[in-house]
């Protein structure tokens, strides 16, 4: 007779207007065990959370824990009820110090100064249990994500934690600090916590969890032991359909080098440095893969090639155009220099979201929708050259009249990717492509630049995926607090190498020597 | 989760139940103040639109929103909030005279007046540069700017109208009688044979008209206005598209500030004939009303300039046949479509997105 399982959900559903977001789920997590749940954007993973959290209320089904059937009403009854949360982004006051923002929930006294050595004591208490240290006096800004993100597992657990939820905990990570949080995550599982990890990162799965449920439309499709399955079975089950992964796998063009930039230094609005002498060429046909942790320089150096920002010094060379601190350049002529852009953020930058679909296809390139009358814009040629567009990058639902933010985020980004696309760039900056893109709309993305390359177009790839930037770059470039840490073949790079640039050492670690090289698995 | 509302329910419904609304609470009021609320409306009702030369009155009214109103509109496109209305016309008036003034006595009418129109436009938008420079290039907020510049130029206009431009000769704060006067609507239907009652009406209106027309292209159809609703609707994409953020900033403030600044052709050189000290009287300021009840929209701007158009004629009416309702409870009232129709605008959108969602979902299935 085995112990009642830690979670027990039974019939659990929650709809949002027309949108089923949880249909009838059922999941069994076994105490002491790390559970995967795996699905793509809007498969109702989140949902799901929020209702084991207290955030929602289900419209029907139960919920049992640890055998005992409960309602949670509340964020806070779900926390009496030993179940912790760790949120994507961080639910910390950045200028608070470690201790402050514990006193924020937990303060039992009307004093703060009473109930500080208590607080301090269970701190203390939790970091040695668990092997979590944390200096309770630090400010939490200035600790390292990978550390931020262990005060929020601390609060978690302070809260009598027997159950911790994380959502998406990787995403603002670099690989190491996975790897640590991953060490972690076996301390706790040892102890006797339950957790419940939230991920559409196939290779997590598989690295740390016992058993994995996989939703898809609000379904719990399928449930699995993770020593049993694989990664293709789980990409299967996400998507509904075999998904094969698009990889780099035709030699370098070699091309012509279209842009130039050396010893190029972006200062921000507040006159902190973000860009630091940067130097490096970008060819004809190659994909430059930027690697790096979210902040180190990255979204800056996009922006300012992209003519948003003004380079404090150095100079960018793009054909005769030397752009350089007295001669900044802006969007509109980066555009006409033959340089397109698929910005970071799409739904601030890239669209403009209460627009239809038809004026967000001319986002940037109005002339293409005022070819015979120079002062009217030509409704007809918009609404045909998003038509062809959405036809050819197959947008869906492929209406030009419908709002951009009713559409998903996939399709969303394959309208801007479509857009500057069309443009015919010879330079291509791209963002994040496939941030908030499920996977089957990923496939083709990658499809989509791979062929652009193939063309002759020369690309530069920031992602926070190490995964993407692997199976797509010609090159790779981590940079790290706005300093290029080194520039490699991508043939020459793993995770390892490229992980341990991203941390700023410089010279990597021979290639084969310790971990299996993931450029030639699935990029999921 | 909101559930937006269909076009038509946004546009038409909502204002109506608001006007509704407001209209029962005034009800309220006067039923309070021990009168018939029922006579009441309908001494309004003629007063704006039956009594003889009333309609006149009311459409002329509507004028002077339909300006402001645009005038509000167009920066609300791009998101600045301008409220200098009331100043900017001001200054549009104050332009309008120097050139009737300086010019009427050498050139002939019909050369005058496309120049004073002219004048009217240049110097609201002038009035209007400014803070468009000081929010394009320092950050300083329009909200804070404008209404700083309405002071300035009531303060200028009082130094003028009691010193330089004073009729001579006297010593109310106006200046002469200027000659180049826009035909008044009754004039010319009596000069085609149709009797109609004398009021301040004059072909303003028919410039009101077509600036709308002119500003629903210029919104809506042109790549300039393109450019400033992408401004409006998030500045990181109009950066992104290579909108220069500065210049469209200031271009709009201008546009809005002449828009404001032709409200003057329609007083001073259509209803008054001469400058007269405070002239604009609130009109800048109910454009903001105006602007908010019609939806930013010309065809909504219109509707609205109406309604208030006839709150103002009706109200006066109001205030001569019953004792108890003085000019301040005229303002209670007009102040309550103001409330409903604008500070609470939105109050009804859930409510009516439920009313109307739960037929949607049967449709479905």
């Amino acid at each position: 007779m085995s112990a009642p399982p830690a979670i027990s959900l039974r019939g659990i559903s929650k709809r949002f207007g027309a949108v089923q977001a949880n249909d009838a789920v059922d999941l069994d997590v076994a105490e002491g065990t790390i559970h995967g749940i795996i699905g793509e954007n809007g498969a109702g993973k989140s949902t799901l959370v929020s209702i084991l959290s207290g955030h929602y209320g289900a419209d029907a089904g139960e919920i049992a824990l640890f055998g005992e059937s409960v309602k949670l009403a509340s964020s806070a009854d779900a926390i009496a009820r030993g179940i912790g949360m760790v949120h994507q982004h961080f639910m910390l006051v950045p200028n608070f110090t470690v201790l402050e923002n514990l006193q924020l929930g937990f303060a039992k006294t009307r004093l703060l100064k009473a109930g500080r050595k208590d607080l301090l004591a269970r701190i203390a208490a939790i970091s040695s249990a668990y092997g979590l240290e944390v200096d309770p006096f630090a400010v939490v800004e200035r600790l390292p994500v990978g550390l931020q993100q262990r005060v929020e597992i601390v609060k978690a657990l302070i809260g009598g934690g027997r159950i911790l939820i994380l959502d998406e905990p990787t995403g603002v990570l670099t690989p190491d600090e996975t790897d640590r949080l991953f060490e972690s995550l076996g301390v706790l599982k040892a102890k006797g916590v339950t957790i419940l990890l939230i991920t559409h990162k196939l290779r997590e799965v598989m690295a740390v969890t016992d058993n994995v449920s996989v939703m898809r439309r609000g379904k719990m499709v399928a449930h699995r032991q993770t020593a049993q399955t694989n990664r293709e079975e789980l990409a299967e089950l996400m998507v509904g359909r075999a998904v094969r992964p698009v990889r780099n796998v035709s030699p370098s063009a070699n091309g012509e080098v279209v842009l130039q930039v050396e010893r190029l230094s972006v200062r921000d609005e507040t006159g902190a440095e973000r860009l630091r002498e940067v130097s490096f060429d970008l060819r004809a046909g190659e994909i430059l893969g930027v690697a790096g942790v979210a902040g180190n320089g990255q979204s800056e150096l996009l922006a300012m090639l992209a003519g948003l920002m003004p380079p404090a010094a150095g100079t960018v060379r793009i054909g005769a155009r030397e752009i350089g601190a007295a001669s900044p350049s802006d969007p509109a002529e980066m555009r006409a220099l033959g340089l397109a852009h698929v910005p970071e953020d799409r739904r601030r930058e890239g669209l403009v979201l209460p627009f239809a679909m038809r004026e967000n296809a001319v986002l940037g390139y109005l002339d293409e929708a005022r070819a015979r009358r120079p002062w009217m814009i030509d409704r007809t040629r918009m609404t045909g050259r998003c038509q062809a567009l959405m036809d050819t990058f197959d947008v869906r639902p492929a209406n030009p009249a419908l709002r951009a933010a009713g559409f998903s985020g996939g399709n969303q980004q394959k309208l801007v990717l479509a857009r500057e696309h069309g443009a015919s760039p010879r330079i291509l900056l791209v963002g994040q492509p496939t941030r908030g893109v499920d996977v089957g709309a990923i496939e083709f993305i990658h499809r989509q630049l791979l062929a652009l390359r193939e063309a002759g177009c020369a690309i530069i790839l920031v992602s926070v995926e190490l995964d993407e930037i692997l199976a797509l770059s010609d090159r790779i470039m981590a940079m790290n607090g706005g300093r290029i840490v080194g520039i490699v073949d991508a043939a020459e790079a793993d995770r390892q190498s490229v992980g341990l640039m991203m941390a700023g050492v410089a010279h990597p670690l021979p290639t084969g020597t310790a971990e299996p090289v993931y450029r030639d698995e699935a990029i999921l | 989760m909101t559930t937006p509302l269909p076009r038509w329910a946004d546009l038409l419904v909502i204002p109506l139940l608001n006007l509704l609304l407001a209209f029962l609470v005034a009800g309220l009021v006067v039923a309070l103040i021990g009168e018939n609320p029922w006579r009441a409306l309908t001494v309004m009702l003629q007063g704006a639109f039956v009594y003889p030369g009333s309609l006149g009155y009311t459409l002329y009214y509507a004028t002077n929103f339909i300006f402001t109103g645009l005038a509000v509109a167009v920066a609300f496109q791009a998101r600045l909030f301008n409220i200098g209305g009331e100043g900017q016309a001001a200054i549009g008036g104050l332009g309008v005279a120097l050139v009737c003034l300086a010019l009427d006595p050498y050139l002939p009418v019909v050369l005058v007046i496309p120049l004073a129109i002219l004048a009217a436009a240049i110097f609201g938008a002038g009035w209007a540069f400014l803070p468009g420079l000081l929010q394009a290039t320092r950050g300083s907020h329009v909200v804070i700017t404008t209404i700083m510049f309405n002071f300035i130029a009531a303060g200028l206009l009082v130094a003028l109208l009691t010193g330089a431009l004073m009729r001579p000769g006297q010593s109310t704060p106006q200046t002469r009688n200027l000659d180049a006067l826009l035909p008044k609507v009754h004039e010319i239907l009596r000069a085609v044979g149709i009797d109609a009652a004398p009021s301040p009406l004059n072909v303003s209106i028919v410039i009101a008209l077509l600036a709308c027309v002119g500003v629903w292209l210029l919104v809506w159809r042109t790549p300039f206005g393109f450019r400033v609703r992408t401004l409006g609707e998030s500045e990181p994409a109009a950066r992104y598209a290579g909108v220069a953020v500065p210049r469209t900033v200031i271009v709009v403030m201008c546009i809005s500030g002449a828009l404001a600044g032709l409200m003057a052709i329609n007083e001073v050189i259509g209803a008054q004939g001469k400058l007269v000290l405070n002239y604009t009287a609130g009109y800048g300021f109910t454009g903001i009303a105006v602007a908010l009840m019609g939806r930013s929209h010309p065809v909504g701007i219109v509707l609205a300039s109406l309604l208030f158009g006839a709150l103002y004629q009706g109200g006066t009416e109001l205030s001569f046949e019953f004792d108890t309702i003085d000019r301040e409870m005229v303002l209670v009232i007009q102040g309550l479509i103001i409330l409903f129709s604008g500070a609470l605008a939105f109050m009804l959108e859930r409510p009516l997105a439920r009313l109307l969602t739960p037929r949607a979902r049967l449709a479905h299935g």
